[in-house]
């Protein structure tokens, strides 16, 4: 990974409007995609997209938190930021992939979940508890992929995998490094410093134990050209190897095996460097 | 958020002569709601809610175990210590030193194993002097342990939540305990164990996108402030004035996410009441609790 680039540019990217959206990973890594939208209990949050697919021929459960492209998508997917209902819909999916039998494969992308009324008066932290909950828990197997902005509980509530992959230039943190800044230090415009102290790049939440894996990208990050092909290609084959793994676990093994993962996180300050 | 941590600031400004060491005579706690004075042993008395205009007051940790079990009297739950500041963040290692001192406490949450009206039960407190009852590694990690224990010996759990959120100078390691407290309370339940929350002013934050909210019964204090969303970000979001009494433990009884607003000074007796309503058939058989 290029030592050169800072903390806050890996912000910058995993922001970049440039970047492709969790649809985009979709389209290029699975066959036969079908959406199932809504959440049965109040509404459709069309912020988490989620369906059926086949990856290389096996029947899995999608999920992917999506920003748009254009305002007006942007607008439909509320800048990827879910609502309760999102979660909902999330957490029903990932009951009925439990009761088939069928891998779940989260992307995640978003600034956070929403905050608003609305989605305080239907219980944003309720429905983010129950989703981080019931995924802890699948006996089927769980991967995650942070593909742009892994932000805060938001993205927690789908990125509870057997392993989380992370690309070259995603970011996790537990807030976004302006809303660090502007609670710690009363100043966001301090956000680069923020940036550099959180341990949100890709690298460090390697060395952290929090991700499991790292897929590279091309230089200066992906942007819808023709570089963006090996990411696919590289995390297609990183999905594949984990898929294979976690497979061959039975149902109470991997829900230990996610148990276990979690119980451990902060309990030493550094799990390993690499794999 | 920023808005949230004045207010709180306020009122542990206001209710400074709390953390005061001395006897409880005639020393005087104003109430950070109204203003009103009456002497430490008074609100000691009521569980600090204040008799002029039933202001439910911070408590400590310590303060809620030891109201909470029979006779004050509980066996705390040791955590094995893990590395203070994880992430090397600067100034955080002396202000956890600061806290310790000033609290008494080693952590924002301390838990312990007693009996609550006879009843066996494990229970846990947040601390809002320690860093806003913010959750860290070593936070989760106890909500955990004590989860954990009275999974072992299939006890009821209740935990007293009091917090800001996720701690910010742990990063994404604080974020990562709300996957391992909602997992080890998901375990209880799979085992048919009975847990409650006790929400209380303020619960917010990756607190209650977690542990808080998965209580099998959850209660609240009058007025406290309970959401995921502080009101600040809310209204820089979108904008506007938020409506009257949002985001408080009664309008979160309105919209279907707390069972119960209990008073604190009714506290103890309506957890010892679900506490007798959830004991297995065998014990209640034996009437191990007659009134």
């Amino acid at each position: 990974m290029s030592e050169t680039v800072t903390a806050a540019q890996r912000v910058a990217l995993a922001r970049s409007p440039r970047r492709p959206t969790t649809e985009a990973f979709i389209e290029a890594l699975f066959t036969d995609f079908f959406e199932l939208r809504g959440d049965r209990r109040y509404g459709e949050d069309g912020s988490i997209l989620g369906g059926l697919a086949l990856f290389r021929g096996r029947p899995v459960t999608v999920l992917a938190q999506r920003k748009g492209r254009s305002l007006e998508e942007n607008l439909a997917r509320n800048f990827g930021m879910a609502s309760p209902e999102g979660y909902r819909k999330a957490l029903r999916l990932m009951e009925d992939a439990q009761r088939f039998g069928r891998p779940v494969i989260t992307f995640i992308d978003t600034p956070g979940a929403y905050p608003g009324i609305g989605a305080e008066e239907r219980g944003q932290g309720e429905a983010i508890a129950r989703c981080i909950a019931a995924m802890s828990a699948l006996t089927v197997p769980a991967l995650a992929v942070i593909t742009g902005e892994g932000g805060s509980g938001g993205a927690l509530a789908l990125g509870v995998g057997n392993s989380l992959i992370l690309l070259e230039n995603a970011v996790y943190s537990v807030l976004s490094p302006e809303g660090f800044a502007a609670i710690l230090w009363k100043d966001s415009s301090r956000s680069q410093e923020a940036a550099e102290l959180m341990r949100l790049t890709a690298g460090d939440l390697l060395a952290l134990g929090v991700a499991d894996a790292v897929i590279p990208e091309p230089e200066g990050g992906m942007d819808g050209g023709p570089g963006d092909v090996q990411v696919y290609q590289a995390l297609g084959e990183a999905l594949d190897r984990e898929l294979e793994r976690f497979s061959k676990m039975s149902g109470a093994a991997l829900a230990r095996h996610r148990y276990q993962k979690y119980r451990r996180m902060g309990t030493r300050e550094k799990r390993r460097g690499s794999r | 958020m920023e808005g949230l941590f004045g207010e709180r600031r306020r009122a542990l400004g206001a209710l400074s002569t709390l953390r005061g060491k001395g006897g409880r005579g005639e020393e005087l706690v104003t109430c950070a709601a109204c203003g009103g004075e009456e002497t430490r042993e008074t609100m000691h008395r009521s569980g600090y809610v204040c008799p002029r205009c039933g202001c439910h007051l911070r408590v400590s940790a310590q303060y809620r175990l030891h109201s909470l079990f029979d006779q004050g009297v509980y066996r705390e739950l040791e955590a094995a210590p893990l590395p203070d500041d994880p992430l090397a963040f600067p100034g955080y290692r002396e202000k956890l030193e600061g806290l310790r001192q000033a609290t008494g406490l080693s952590e924002a949450f301390l838990a312990g194993a007693g009996k609550v009206e006879g009843i066996a039960a494990v229970a846990g407190a947040m601390d809002s002097r320690f860093l806003m009852g913010s959750m860290g590694t070593a936070v989760g990690e106890r909500v955990t342990q004590a989860a954990e224990y009275a999974t072992k010996y299939r006890l009821p759990l209740i935990l007293f939540c009091a917090s800001g959120g996720a701690r910010m100078q742990e990063g994404i390691l604080s974020l990562m305990q709300m996957a391992k407290t909602a997992a080890a309370l998901e375990r209880r339940k799979k085992e048919g164990l009975f847990t409650v929350t006790v929400l209380t002013h303020p619960t917010t934050g990756g607190v209650t996108a977690s542990f808080a909210s998965l209580g099998d019964i959850i209660l609240a204090e009058p007025g406290a402030l309970i959401g995921f969303a502080g009101p600040r970000v809310i209204r820089q979001t979108i904008g506007q004035q938020l409506p009257e009494g949002f985001q408080r433990a009664e309008f979160l009884e309105q919209h279907g996410f707390v069972d119960r607003v209990v008073d604190r000074r009714r506290q103890r007796e309506t957890l010892a009441l679900l506490l007798r309503l959830h004991q297995p058939p065998a014990k209640r058989r034996k009437g191990g609790k007659a009134g």
